[in-house]
């Protein structure tokens, strides 16, 4: 199988929301950050996903199972947390791994020993006494000990400290070793995701403003920065994502950049200070910023 | 102890530069002779904690400069002749490159680039022995 996650045309309309066109697809053996602003449309395109919730019209696969109808075959090899998700808080951290090997015979219990002292977790503490990182590292425990093919995670790192995040997100690079696991997570955070992501999908008001290989989008923008006298007008003709100009000084950022631009601007009687890269947090505003929608 | 790279996040350069900086500097270093088999890529991800597609684009670009040679199904060497010493040499070259594009700016001739340089040999307080 290629593809572990393909959504096709996925439409889902609400009263004051409507996820638009969706189209997703994450090959097997990669890790893809899903990154948008609160109220993007991450988790209803990842319940979609789940088949937590049904969309008005296209198609779901996970992992070659048509979504809603073959949820079950699919879920048991699918690992999905997100926030909304409680524990037992009665209960202990034991109860809650022999409950889950219950259902799943993959159940690596030496893997969960390991995790459970990385995280330097309890075992035999009722959940109710632990903090949220302890709570999200207990979630995440449950998940990864059942070795599923395809993780699908939505906020993980959201509310979690530094250390907490830096621990999750060294356990989800250890899934990088296995060319047939595959990871989604979202986040409304770029920092958190663009280090272990092979691509990165931005979500904006129900709708993808761009998807693609991590290194594509780092190498397509530019921030140029040149001083001298042009209009705005002229240099729209570079097709330029966004221009800033505060008396001679411009600011030109670039989603298409390729040497033979710093000429053009030249031409347009501008003197080029310097070139810049961008971090994919600069790159993710100015492709909100961008999006025409984005206006009204 | 497996092999790893240590990458800053502060770093303004792209990752994949930042690995390619970190091998460059296992194999001057001496830790990666000549021959020597590099991790496998997803090894490495793992391992430095980047993602799978960081380390193939620093693969290609090692590849590209003739610093490693892949072969299809067994992984990556460093490349015979391409050690410790041809990349010190290289290395000290794209020094000596941006030495003379810095002149070129300032408008410094070789003359007196010549006689710069001789001057700082001379006030270096502890030269190395000569090899």
């Amino acid at each position: 199988m290629q593809n572990v996650i393909q959504l096709a045309n996925i439409n889902k309309h609400y009263g004051h929301f409507a996820l638009d066109n969706i189209n997703l697809t994450l090959p097997a053996g990669e890790i893809m950050g899903l990154v948008g602003v609160n109220g993007a449309g991450k988790s209803t395109t990842i319940r979609i996903l789940m088949g937590l919730i049904e969309a008005d019209s296209g198609s779901v696969e996970v992992l070659g199972h048509q979504l809603p109808d073959a949820q079950v075959a699919a879920k048991r090899q699918v690992g999905f947390a997100s926030e909304d998700m409680r524990l037992y808080k009665h209960q202990d951290l034991k109860w809650h791994m022999d409950f889950v090997r219950g259902f799943y015979p993959e159940w690596d219990a030496d893997y969960a020993r390991m995790l459970l002292q990385k995280f330097r977790l309890n075992p035999t503490q009722a959940i109710k006494g632990f903090s949220h990182g302890q709570r999200v590292k207990a979630s995440l425990l449950l998940l990864l000990a059942r070795r599923p093919r395809l993780l699908i995670l939505d906020e993980p790192t959201t509310g979690l400290d530094p250390v907490a995040r830096s621990e999750m997100l060294e356990e989800l690079a250890d899934i990088l070793r296995d060319e047939n696991r595959s990871v989604l997570f979202s986040s409304h955070n770029t920092h958190d995701v663009e280090q272990l992501s092979d691509s990165i999908t931005f979500l904006h008001d129900g709708h993808i403003l761009a998807s693609q290989g991590i290194e594509c989008f780092l190498d397509k923008w530019r921030n140029v920065r040149c001083t001298g006298q042009a209009t705005a007008e002229a240099l729209a003709e570079l097709q330029p994502a966004h221009v800033r100009q505060n008396g001679s000084v411009w600011h030109i950022k670039m989603d298409n950049f390729q040497p033979s631009v710093l000429e053009a601007i030249k031409a347009q009687g501008l003197e080029v200070v310097d070139v810049m890269r961008m971090s994919l947090e600069e790159i993710f505003i100015a492709t909100v910023k961008k999006d025409a929608r984005y206006e009204h | 102890m497996p092999d790893q790279l240590f990458l800053s996040q502060t770093d303004n350069r792209p990752m994949y530069l930042q690995v390619v900086e970190q091998i460059k500097l296992k194999i001057m270093a001496g830790d990666w002779p000549d021959g020597h088999a590099l991790p496998s890529i997803r090894e490495l991800a793992a391992a430095t904690k980047v993602s799978v597609i960081t380390i193939k684009r620093a693969y290609s670009e090692l590849e590209q400069a003739g610093l490693i040679i892949t072969r299809p199904g067994r992984g990556s060497l460093v490349a015979e002749g391409m050690g410790q010493d041809a990349l010190r040499h290289q290395e000290l070259h794209h020094h000596i490159v941006k030495l003379l594009e810095a002149a070129d700016k300032l408008g410094i001739d070789n003359h007196t680039l010549q006689q710069q340089l001789a001057e700082a040999l001379k006030q270096r307080q502890t030269p190395p022995a000569s090899e």
